[in-house]
């Protein structure tokens, strides 16, 4: 929006849609263009209806962060991560999906996304979410939240931790991820606990890597039904 | 899979063109990858060997279908000659052993293999006919010969059936030492196989058709109820939207609902998703009970209430009236906040938590937070008409030894904690002490 000369800092970010639904994307685009409140500006470089679309057009315009949807045709969100990862590790997913069936969560995120909203997101929020990822904070959902602390808790019957290192959570972990299934944005979680907002994210991100790399049997049941481990 | 090096192998099919007899053999080599010249080499073989190349042959051309698609392929010439040079050569084969000893190859090369040439004619005929059904589009009568394929077709029926009776007569005449009613048992029961393996190609086609029949009904009657489905919820429900679109906030309701809706018919524990297999046993649990809960409310206020549960626990006493005080508490905030937005979270957090051995949750705690980020109050000074919480909320949640804890400021929402221990023994219901609670810090 600003037309001074961009810092490195302040470049826009620049995002790509992929939706197999026509509408959704212009919608998004059309909310995102007209401009989110907060710096650095977002920009819509680019948008996919599709897995192959997808793949190539990421590769060719080399954008930030990609908004993906979770079902479409030939394997979804999950292919694309699938595909575009090992070649380029330094673009950034956020999943955005209208479900928030655990399945297709826990599989989006298994498979290399850093952050889950849904579809009813309000721009403002989805603007915060795509610069949070960006910057490198997972972003996840109250329900996110919610699976992750059910499938790391220890009822019984459940299947005892195979490496400590990825399979457990620590006791701030858990406080972290409780006042995010309850709600509370990253800064009144900061102030709950009395810690630092910076601080917050490293739990987060910590948890981020636990879901993605942990074997879990909830987590890997979860990611195996849609085929994915 | 990152590696689509390996092309996915093809399904068995015959060939519909670049064949020789049936595209059997080539149909093979395709399936396998490998030259069709080995195969034609191999089903030669067998059959001068001892006949089971025929008979693989045969059972091969009768089960597998033909391709679907014509994929155009041309048989040159020498390849041409390489299958007829192939044929000769086993023909040779065969005689020569039939010459050498036994009689058994040699009723395999004589009569029995003009019956068998007039099998393959008439087969022949059958593929045709499917290939011009296909090409036609129009389904033929099941028992029909095929969709009109001319005087030349029913010429080459003809002298196909005539091969096969005539190899037939030859091979019993053959048995000279027979006797006249054995002869005419054996007669019969010749005529009788005749007519089944010529007729063949067409019993084939009838099981098939009937699958094909049975299937498409089973879709049929799924894409019915799909369409019901959508037609009594989804188009109901935007129909309305439509008449209601001047009120933002009735259009907001019917989606919200509608959703729900939608997503617990897809994703629920009994959902279409599912696949149906769960029996509808959850309408015990907390989760069910209270989702159900904060449906009611999003409906009646317009709001939106996103409950995420961790756990989960059948519903006794004290969990009914957890719920109804949940519901309270969510009501509260809808009426009072003036946000649309109402976050409820749901644990179940049994006591061996810290120690994580495993315990069953035999001192378990539920713990329920409704939060909102609307205008908030001051508790101190609450206005008569709010007896909603003291009344409902603390009562119902200390009557069964819970908790409750409030926190709020002017503009900074509201957050209601409610906790109540489950699975204790009936033995302390009727105590009338309130159970000793170290969490009452800030609550009214």
């Amino acid at each position: 929006m600003t037309e001074t000369t961009p810092t490195d800092s302040d470049a826009p970010i620049r995002v790509f849609l992929v939706d197999d639904h026509g509408l959704f994307r212009s919608g998004v685009r059309a909310e995102l263009d007209r401009g989110v409140a907060g710096t650095p500006a977002i920009e819509v470089a680019g948008e996919a209806g599709s897995v192959e679309e997808a793949v190539a057009g990421i590769a060719h315009l080399r954008p930030d962060v990609v908004l993906l949807d979770v079902h479409m045709p030939d394997g979804g969100g999950a292919e694309v991560l699938r595909r575009v990862r090992p070649q380029q590790p330094d673009v950034v997913f956020l999943a955005l999906s209208v479900s928030d069936a655990a399945e297709d969560v826990i599989a989006v995120i298994r498979a290399g996304a850093r952050g889950y909203v849904t579809k009813t997101i309000s721009a403002t929020e989805l603007g915060g979410a795509v610069r949070r990822v960006k910057a490198g904070d997972p972003v996840f959902s109250p329900r996110l939240a919610g699976f992750v602390l059910d499938a790391f808790s220890d009822r019984p019957g459940a299947a005892p931790a195979v490496d400590p290192e990825v399979d457990l959570l620590t006791r701030r972990e858990r406080d972290v991820l409780r006042l995010l299934a309850r709600g509370y944005a990253y800064k009144e979680i900061a102030g709950e606990l009395f810690i630092s907002v910076k601080t917050v994210e490293t739990h987060v991100s910590s948890v981020l890597r636990k879901t993605q790399l942990s074997n879990r049997y909830e987590l890997s049941r979860w990611a195996s039904d849609r085929r994915l481990v | 899979m990152n590696t689509p090096a390996v092309a996915p192998r093809a399904t068995l099919t015959r060939r519909r063109s670049g064949r020789v007899v049936a595209g059997v053999a080539g149909g093979v080599a395709d399936h396998l990858g490998i030259p069709v010249l080995w195969v034609r080499t191999a089903f030669i073989l067998l059959a001068a060997a001892n006949g089971a190349g025929v008979i693989a042959y045969a059972l091969l051309w009768m089960f597998v279908r033909q391709e679907a698609v014509d994929v155009r392929r041309t048989v040159g010439r020498t390849e041409r000659q390489q299958a007829l040079g192939l044929a000769a050569l086993a023909l040779g084969v065969g005689l020569a052993a039939a010459a050498l000893n036994n009689s058994v190859v040699g009723w395999i090369v004589g009569p029995l293999g003009v019956a068998a040439v007039g099998v393959a004619v008439v087969w022949r005929e059958a593929d045709e006919a499917q290939r011009r059904r296909w090409a036609v589009g129009a389904r033929a009568g099941v028992l029909g010969m095929g969709g009109g394929g001319g005087r030349a077709m029913v010429v080459r029926v003809v002298a196909g059936v005539l091969f096969v009776a005539a190899g037939i007569a030859v091979f019993l005449l053959g048995q000279l030492n027979l006797g006249q009613l054995q002869f005419g048992v054996l007669a019969v029961l010749a005529t009788v196989v005749g007519i089944a393996v010529l007729t063949v190609p067409w019993w084939v086609r009838l099981v098939r058709e009937l699958g094909e029949e049975r299937r498409e009904r089973i879709v049929e009657s799924e894409r019915a109820e799909i369409a019901a489905h959508l037609h009594d919820s989804v188009l109901q429900t935007l129909a309305l939207i439509q008449r209601q679109a001047a009120d933002p906030r009735e259009v907001q309701r019917l989606a919200r609902g509608q959703e729900r809706e939608l997503r617990n018919w897809l994703y629920g524990p009994t959902g279409y998703g599912r696949g149906g297999t769960k029996v509808a046993t959850l309408d015990e649990q907390l989760s069910v009970a209270l989702g159900a809960a904060a449906a009611e409310v999003e409906d009646t206020y317009a709001v939106t209430v996103n409950p995420v549960f961790v756990g989960d626990a059948p519903l006794d006493d004290a969990l009914r009236a957890l719920v109804l005080a949940a519901r309270e508490a969510i009501v509260n905030a809808a009426k009072h906040a003036g946000v649309g937005e109402i976050s409820v979270y749901v644990e179940v957090e049994s006591s061996g938590d810290d120690t994580a051995d495993g315990r069953p949750d035999e001192d378990a705690v539920v713990h329920v937070f409704v939060r909102d980020r609307g205008k908030g109050f001051d508790p101190d000074t609450v206005p008569e008409d709010r007896h909603g919480l003291a009344d409902s909320i603390r009562r119902r949640v200390e009557r069964h030894h819970g908790s409750v804890r409030l926190r709020s400021a002017p503009g900074e929402g509201t957050e209601v904690h409610l906790a109540i221990p489950i699975g204790r023994g009936d033995d302390r219901r009727d105590e009338s002490v309130p159970a000793p609670n170290d969490e009452h810090e800030d609550a009214r």
